[in-house]
């Protein structure tokens, strides 16, 4: 944007010529372009700077409920740090964040792209059912939990119902009562509420392409997996890494679903850094480990925003060749 | 936002200032919204009773005592696990006058030094039950006095028991006995609440201490005793693995729909049982180890502190409470809500004109304050304990491991 402004607004002036008040042009001219800037600046500073700061200074301080009033908070350098690493729970946390989050985003991907091809070919009634598959989108967090927990209840769950019904299992599956069940079990709710959001953006890829290349691999006898592989597929790689890289930011922060789900447990089980961080803040009154479980979700969120920029750049580079 | 379109033709440099002075006031206003008046006359309120019935029975208590004092209440009501971030947050220039709060965090709440003691307005604790009295205490002094307490019971469907040919258990032999009978087909014999929150700790407490656990040595012979029994209760099927799941609401849904013969919960479950057609249901103490023995609850309700807010609200605070603490007031809101009055007297007479609460009552003799012995270290204890908990219900860990794994925990840095 600052240098949109200093081609517009840069260029007259150099081009008025030799005059005199040039100088006095100039610093008001920087001041014009500061001051469009401001807005901007003050608002990261207000809402991302202040607050990025704050969490990491709560992070290097043994910070309790009487720091609040008092404004004590002794500085301990980076004993919390210290206290998340050596955590019994920290391996555990961490792992299930992994599994959570890669395996939502694998099933939400995949079934989002699927969606999306299939969605790319009219037929009677596409816009209604699109729209239909919009709607976990639209349902707030919390009401989508409280509807799965309950789908999911080992005695009285719709979802167990259907398995008996169909024969598939005789005895009721734990979905949430047992250790090995209740993760698989968070992630399927959580990939019920992704879909709509790869199959919105990949559609949009997906409608992008050109109609004229189908029918060229067509004549040259592509058959539809070959059309998919070759011309769906690579076309649509600006949109995939998108698409898997706001993903991977949006589930590594999931914190209501899980919490509404299983509030972290059975024993644990579904503890994630999200959930474990609003433990040691909430229940624990341990702002400091709880800030620093906080600090390391950002550093990794902020790594691969990183990495997609990277990739998006070399992308972009690609194209412009 | 709004500034710079007022203006026509702004120039750079107040367009500058304009959002500058704009951010500031939003800031500013920010800061300032919410702090408390300084008149006398009227005061903010804040609470948790946000469900319907507790709130409408809360806001007639509240209208009352308006009418005797003189002072206008401005109430404030928030979901429970809002209240003690919200009463945090809220730094020293806007805390409530009055606010109710769950009794174990009155700990960390009173250490922060927000709050004035109430003996400074001339509340005495004489008359209270101790345990009550106990929980409203920080560092020797009374922060928080309740007009009513609450604790569980066992809540058993008469029906069921009477088609089974058994009377209510008095022991956990007796409990573990007719859990077993009573399981059959989709109807499970008990259910309680083992979720992975306070609310799991607050309903294995009972067993725990019944049995003569100590929450300073959760791995006592005692204790591992207790998490056996109560795992047990799981392992053989008597009840639902899903108790892993369930809050104390869904344990009361679980018992209405049928689905279990006998439930631990609250008194304040008891005007939803009035309300559910064909349900008869009885009350007994919770069942405790041997016969004889006294059950030991831990003890639940609400504590009303007065912040430190400036002499004229505070003043004014406490005449507010003073009222809600009075004998009358006290005992109505009790009927209302269906907690126990906190005041002894006060509680007997309520026992004997309320017979199903009569077994709550009891119990608040022997009730014991979760943070008594521990002060503020009580979070810690309890969310260890809630994983031990946790673990040993779902076989992860036999009753041992768990609470020799969760005292290490309490007791780490």
């Amino acid at each position: 944007m600052t240098v949109l402004t200093d081609g517009v607004v840069g260029a007259p002036v150099r081009s008025a010529g030799p005059r005199r008040p040039r100088p006095r042009h100039r610093g008001r001219d920087r001041l014009v372009r500061l001051a469009f800037l401001l807005p901007a600046v003050l608002y990261v500073l207000v809402f991302f700077g202040y607050p990025l700061v704050n969490n990491i200074s709560i992070s290097l301080r043994d910070y309790t409920t009487r720091s609040f009033f008092t404004g004590e908070a002794p500085f301990v350098g980076f004993a919390n740090y210290g206290t998340v690493f050596t955590d019994p729970l920290f391996g555990r946390a961490v792992l299930n964040t992994v599994l959570f989050t890669v395996g939502s985003i694998f099933f939400q991907f995949t079934i989002g792209l699927a969606l999306a091809v299939f969605f790319a070919g009219r037929f009677p009634g596409s816009t209604l059912l699109r729209s239909l598959l919009l709607l976990p989108w639209l349902l707030p967090l919390v009401v989508s939990g409280a509807v799965w927990r309950w789908m999911l209840d080992a005695d009285h769950g719709v979802i167990n119902a259907a398995l008996r019904a169909l024969h598939l299992t005789s005895d009721p599956t734990p979905w949430l009562t047992s250790t090995s069940w209740a993760l698989p079990a968070v992630i399927l709710a959580n990939v019920w509420i992704g879909i709509p959001f790869n199959l919105v953006i990949l559609h949009g890829g997906v409608q992008a392409i050109p109609g004229t290349l189908y029918e060229a691999a067509a004549l040259d006898g592509a058959g539809r997996w070959q059309r998919f592989r070759h011309v769906t597929w690579p076309l649509l790689r600006p949109v995939t890494s998108i698409v898997l890289m706001l993903g991977l930011v949006y589930t590594i922060k999931v914190f209501d679903v899980i919490m509404v789900i299983t509030g972290g447990g059975p024993a644990n089980a579904t503890q994630t850094l999200t959930t474990w961080s609003y433990q040691f803040s909430f229940r624990l009154y341990e702002f400091g480990p709880g800030a620093a479980v906080g600090n390391l979700l950002i550093v990794v969120a902020t790594v691969f925003g990183l990495v997609y920029l990277r990739s998006a750049r070399t992308t972009l580079a690609e194209e412009a060749r | 936002m709004a500034v710079p379109g007022q203006r026509r033709s702004p120039r750079p440099r107040t367009l500058g200032l304009g959002v500058t002075a704009a951010v500031a006031a939003l800031v500013l206003a920010a800061c300032g919204s919410g702090s408390s008046s300084s008149s006398g006359s009227s005061i903010t309120e804040l609470d948790y009773y946000s469900d319907q019935q507790g709130s409408a029975a809360w806001q007639q208590v509240l209208d009352g005592c308006q009418q005797q004092t003189g002072v206008t209440v401005k109430r404030q009501s928030l979901p429970t696990d809002q209240l003690l971030p919200r009463l945090l947050q809220a730094g020293p220039h806007s805390l409530p006058d009055l606010a109710f709060t769950d009794n174990p965090t009155l700990q960390q709440v009173a250490s922060t030094g927000a709050l004035t003691p109430l003996t400074d307005y001339g509340f005495s604790a004489a008359g209270y039950a101790q345990s009550i009295v106990q929980a409203g205490t920080y560092q020797g002094k009374i922060y928080g006095l309740a007009p009513g307490v609450n604790g569980l019971a066992l809540i058993y469907n008469k029906d069921l028991l009477t088609a089974a040919g058994i009377q209510p258990p008095t022991t956990w032999d007796e409990l573990k006995a007719d859990a077993t009978k009573l399981t059959r087909g989709s109807q499970y014999g008990l259910a309680f609440s083992a979720v992975a929150t306070e609310e799991g700790t607050w309903q294995f407490l009972p067993f725990f201490w019944s049995n003569g656990g100590d929450l300073s040595k959760l791995d006592s012979p005692q204790g591992v005793q207790a998490l056996q029994y109560v795992s047990d209760l799981v392992s053989d099927g008597s009840t639902s693995k899903s108790v892993l799941t369930w809050n104390q609401n869904d344990v009361a849904d679980q018992f209405v729909a049928g689905n279990a013969a006998m439930m631990i919960n609250g008194s304040w479950n008891l005007a939803r049982l009035d309300s559910t057609a064909n349900l008869h249901y009885g009350v007994v103490p919770i069942p405790v180890p041997q016969a004889g023995k006294q059950p030991v609850v831990a003890l639940g309700g609400e504590v009303g502190i007065i912040p430190a807010t400036g002499d004229a609200t505070q003043q004014a605070a406490a005449k507010v409470l003073s009222c809600i603490l009075s004998d009358k007031t006290m005992s109505s809101w009790d009927k209302g809500h269906a907690y126990v009055p906190s005041k002894t007297s006060v509680a007997t007479t309520f026992g004997q004109q309320n017979p199903e609460m009569q077994p709550f009552v009891s119990e608040v003799a022997t009730a014991r304050s979760r943070t008594a012995q521990l002060g503020d270290k009580y979070a810690k204890v309890s969310t260890a304990l809630g994983a031990a908990l946790q673990s040993a219900l779902t076989g992860q860990q036999s009753p041992q491991q768990a609470l020799t794994q969760a005292q290490q925990q309490a007791t780490g840095s």
